[in-house]
C-alpha cells in the first residue's frame, strides 16, 4: 500500500517510538512569540536546562502590539513587558528575534512563508493554533501548547501520537467571486467544527492545484477550526515558484538537491486514507458566518438554518438573529482585513480591486491591518494605500490585531463586524462584539456598502 | 507536574457544546508571563458582566454546584492552543474536566498540567447532567489507577481510556520534558544521520 504526504514526513521525522503509540517527533523550525513562550522559557529556568538548537527557532511579536505607533514604547505595561521579556529571552538564549521596527516583524504565520522559512517536508511547530497556515507548502505544521514549546526548545522534538489521515478533494472550477476564504469556510460548516479532530488533512483535487500559494495558506490556515492539528497540500510547481529567490529560500547550490527531494512529496495513487471527502467547486458560494463557531456558516443567499440545540440557540442569541433569518443585505459598522488568514498582498489587491474608485459606508469604520511589514511595504509600493486612504479606510501597521483584540483594536460590545479573520467565538474581538467571518472581498464590498452584500450578484 | 490518582467530589455541570478556550480564558488576560492567577479570570465574559458584576444565572456564580469535577458540552477546549485555559482551569481549583469530546490541543495542555480530561460517550454525559442536577452535593469517583468514574448509590459506573503513558505520567507526577531530555543522544544521533 502507498504513503500518504503526511506519511512520507511524518514517518522521516520519527526518532523513536514508544510501546504506548507515542512518537518522538523531530521539529526542525520552532517559530515562538510573545504570549505563549515565557511560561515555557521560565520551565527551562526551573529545570537548569538549555535551549537545545536555538538557530532552529526563530521569534517575532505580533499577539499583543499595537498598531499604532510601533516606534514609540508600547503603553500597556502588561504587553509592553511581554515584549521586553521576549526580547531579554531571546538575548540569553541566542535566539533571533524580529522585533517591532524590525523590517521582518509580523505575524509569524505571514512571516515564516514570505521569507522563504517555510519549506515542504518540514515539520513546524509554534505556539498558536493557526500554524497550520504553513501546511500549504507540503510541510507538517501544527500548534502546540505552551508546555510542549518548553520540549521543543530542550530537545527539539514532541512526544506525540501520530494523528489519522483525512483527504479533502474539491474538484470542479469555482464560481466567478469565490475566493479561498470561501472555499475553507463551505468545508467547515458541510464537515463541523469537530469532524477533523484526531486527523491530519490534506487538501487535494483541482481546486487546490490551481489556488495560489497565498490562497493554499488560507485554507490551510484554518484547518484548526474542524478540530485537525493541520492541514497540508502537495507542494508543486505553484510552491517551488513561491519559494525560490526567498530570503532563507535553499542557495542555488542546495536548490537542486532540496527540489528533487520536494518533487517526491505527494500522496501515491494507491495510498489509504482514514476520511475521504469530496466537494464540488460549483456549489460553493461566497460564504458568511452567522454563529459563534466557525462552522455556524452559510452561503450569502441562505437562511440560517433552524435551531438544532440548546447552544444552537444560544449562539443565534449572542449574535442578535433568529434561525430563518437571511443575513444578505444586513447593516454592519464594522469591517477588519486582516489576520494570518487573510492579510497576504494578493488579499489586500483583491480589496482594493474592488474599492478603487469607491468610497465606504459613511457609518462604517474599515480597519486593514497588513500581515507584516513587506506587505506593508508592498500594499505602498504597489498603490493600494492609497487606493484605500481615498476609500476611507484606514491602513495600521503590522500584528493581529482586531482578530483577537489583545491591543486597542477592539470591536464595540453588540456591533458586526465583518472580518477576514479565523474565530466568530463570542467576545473574540473584544467583549460582546459578533464576528462575521468572510473573504477579503466580501469585507470590502460589506465596507463600500455599509451592509452584507453577494459580490456575486452586483 | 502534580500527581492525579482518585478524588471523591461533587461536579459543576456547564452544558454548553463547543466551549472555546477564548471563553474559558479571553485573550485580553493572556498577558502575564507566569503561570500564576489565571482562575480569576476563569470564564471571564460568562461570569462576569461589563460592570464586573457576577452574572447570577452562569453555573459557576451558582452557590449550589461545586467542586473540582467540571462536566462540559461536546468538544470542549476547541479553539486557540492556549495553555492558559488549562492554567486557568487548574488554579480556579478543578482537577478533572469529563465531555463527550475534546478538542485535540486543549487535551494534551491539560494532561501536561494534571488536570485529567476523561472522555465519555454523548449518553453516559446526559447521565452524569441529569444525576448533578437531580442532586448538586452528589460525590463523584474519579479513579484514574482503576480508569472509571462511580457514583455506587445510584449505580453509576462508567469505564474508560486514557494513553497508557500519559496515565503513568500523571499518577507520578512526571513531565514529558523528562523524557525527552533522557532521550538525548537518540536525537542527536538521529541529527547526525540526516545530515549525513
Amino acid at each position: 500500500m502507498g504513503e500518504t504526504l503526511f506519511d512520507k514526513v511524518w514517518d522521516s521525522h520519527v526518532v523513536n517510538q514508544l510501546e504506548e503509540g507515542l512518537h518522538v517527533l523531530y521539529i526542525d523550525k520552532h517559530l515562538i512569540h510573545e504570549v505563549t513562550s515565557p511560561q515555557a522559557f521560565s520551565v527551562l529556568i526551573d529545570k537548569n536546562i538549555p535551549v537545545f538548537r536555538p538557530q532552529q527557532i526563530l521569534a517575532t511579536v505580533d499577539h499583543n502590539v499595537p498598531t499604532l505607533n510601533q516606534h514609540l514604547p508600547i503603553k500597556d505595561e502588561l504587553s509592553r513587558n511581554q515584549v521586553a521579556k521576549l526580547r531579554k529571552n531571546c538575548e540569553e538564549n541566542d535566539i533571533e528575534l524580529y522585533g517591532l521596527g524590525h523590517p521582518y516583524q509580523g505575524i509569524v504565520h505571514i512571516i515564516g512563508p514570505e521569507l522563504g522559512i517555510t519549506q515542504p517536508g518540514m515539520t513546524m511547530v509554534c505556539g498558536d493554533s493557526h500554524t497550520s497556515t504553513h501546511g500549504a507548502f507540503g510541510s507538517i505544521a501544527f500548534g502546540i501548547g505552551t508546555s510542549q514549546v518548553a520540549q521543543v526548545f530542550a530537545s527539539q522534538c514532541l512526544l506525540v501520537s501520530k494523528p489519522k489521515s483525512m483527504r479533502i478533494t474539491v474538484d470542479g472550477k469555482l464560481k466567478k467571486g469565490v475566493h479561498p476564504k470561501d472555499v475553507i469556510l463551505y468545508i467547515i460548516t458541510q464537515l463541523g467544527t469537530d469532524s477533523g479532530t484526531g486527523y491530519f488533512v490534506e487538501y487535494a483535487g483541482e481546486v487546490f492545484q490551481n489556488m495560489s500559494m497565498e490562497g493554499r495558506m488560507t485554507v490551510c490556515n484554518m484547518s484548526i477550526e474542524m478540530g485537525s492539528r493541520g492541514g497540508m497540500i502537495a507542494p508543486d510547481q505553484t510552491t517551488f515558484d513561491y519559494i525560490e529567490g526567498r530570503e532563507f529560500a535553499p542557495s542555488k547550490a542546495e536548490w537542486k538537491q532540496k527540489l528533487k527531494y520536494w518533487k517526491s512529496l505527494s500522496s501515491d495513487p494507491d495510498a489509504m486514507f482514514d476520511k475521504e471527502y469530496c466537494f464540488n467547486a460549483a456549489e460553493i458560494s461566497p460564504m458568511i458566518t452567522y454563529g459563534t463557531n466557525p462552522g455556524m456558516g452559510i452561503g450569502i443567499q441562505e437562511q440560517i438554518p433552524l435551531s438544532q440545540n440548546e447552544s444552537f440557540h444560544r449562539s443565534l442569541e449572542y449574535m442578535g438573529f433568529n434561525e430563518g433569518d437571511s443575513l444578505n443585505n444586513l447593516p454592519i459598522n464594522f469591517v477588519f482585513i486582516g489576520s494570518c488568514t487573510n492579510s497576504r498582498i494578493e488579499d489586500f489587491r483583491v480589496a482594493s480591486d474592488y474599492i478603487k474608485g469607491k468610497r465606504k459606508a459613511e457609518n462604517v469604520n474599515a480597519l486593514i491591518v497588513p500581515g507584516s511589514q513587506q506587505v506593508a511595504k508592498q500594499i505602498q509600493d504597489e498603490g493600494l494605500g492609497e487606493i484605500f486612504e481615498e476609500a476611507g479606510f484606514i491602513i495600521r501597521q503590522p500584528g493581529c490585531s482586531a482578530c483577537l483584540a489583545m491591543n486597542d483594536d477592539k470591536i464595540p460590545a453588540g456591533e458586526y463586524c465583518v472580518s477576514t479573520s479565523n474565530r466568530n467565538f463570542e467576545g473574540r474581538q473584544g467583549p460582546g462584539s459578533r464576528t462575521i467571518l468572510a473573504s477579503p472581498l466580501t469585507a470590502a464590498a460589506a465596507a463600500i456598502a455599509g451592509k452584507i452584500v453577494d459580490t456575486t450578484q452586483l | 507536574m502534580e500527581k492525579f490518582t482518585r478524588l471523591e467530589q461533587t461536579a459543576i455541570p456547564l452544558d454548553i457544546e463547543n466551549v472555546d478556550t477564548d471563553q474559558i480564558i479571553p485573550a485580553r488576560f493572556l498577558k502575564a508571563t507566569n503561570r500564576e492567577g489565571f482562575g480569576e479570570n476563569l470564564f471571564r465574559d460568562w461570569r462576569f458582566d461589563e460592570n464586573n458584576k457576577p452574572i447570577s444565572n452562569f453555573v459557576l456564580n451558582k452557590t449550589n454546584f461545586t467542586g473540582p469535577i467540571l462536566v462540559a458540552g461536546n468538544n470542549f477546549g476547541c479553539g486557540s492552543s492556549r495553555e492558559h485555559a488549562a492554567w486557568a482551569l487548574t488554579d480556579f481549583g478543578f482537577k478533572v474536566v469529563i465531555s463527550s469530546f475534546f478538542a485535540d490541543i486543549f487535551k494534551g495542555n491539560a494532561l501536561n498540567n494534571g488536570l485529567l480530561p476523561v472522555q465519555v460517550s454523548d449518553s453516559q454525559l446526559q447521565t452524569i447532567f441529569e444525576a448533578i442536577k437531580e442532586k448538586p452535593n452528589r460525590k463523584f469517583i474519579v479513579d484514574l489507577v482503576g480508569q472509571y468514574i462511580e457514583v455506587p448509590s445510584i449505580d453509576l459506573h462508567i469505564d474508560f481510556e486514557i494513553n497508557s503513558y500519559k496515565k503513568t505520567c500523571l499518577v507520578n507526577g512526571f513531565d514529558d520534558i523528562d523524557y525527552l531530555i533522557q532521550n538525548k543522544h537518540k536525537i542527536e544521533e538521529f541529527e547526525r544521520k540526516r545530515n549525513a
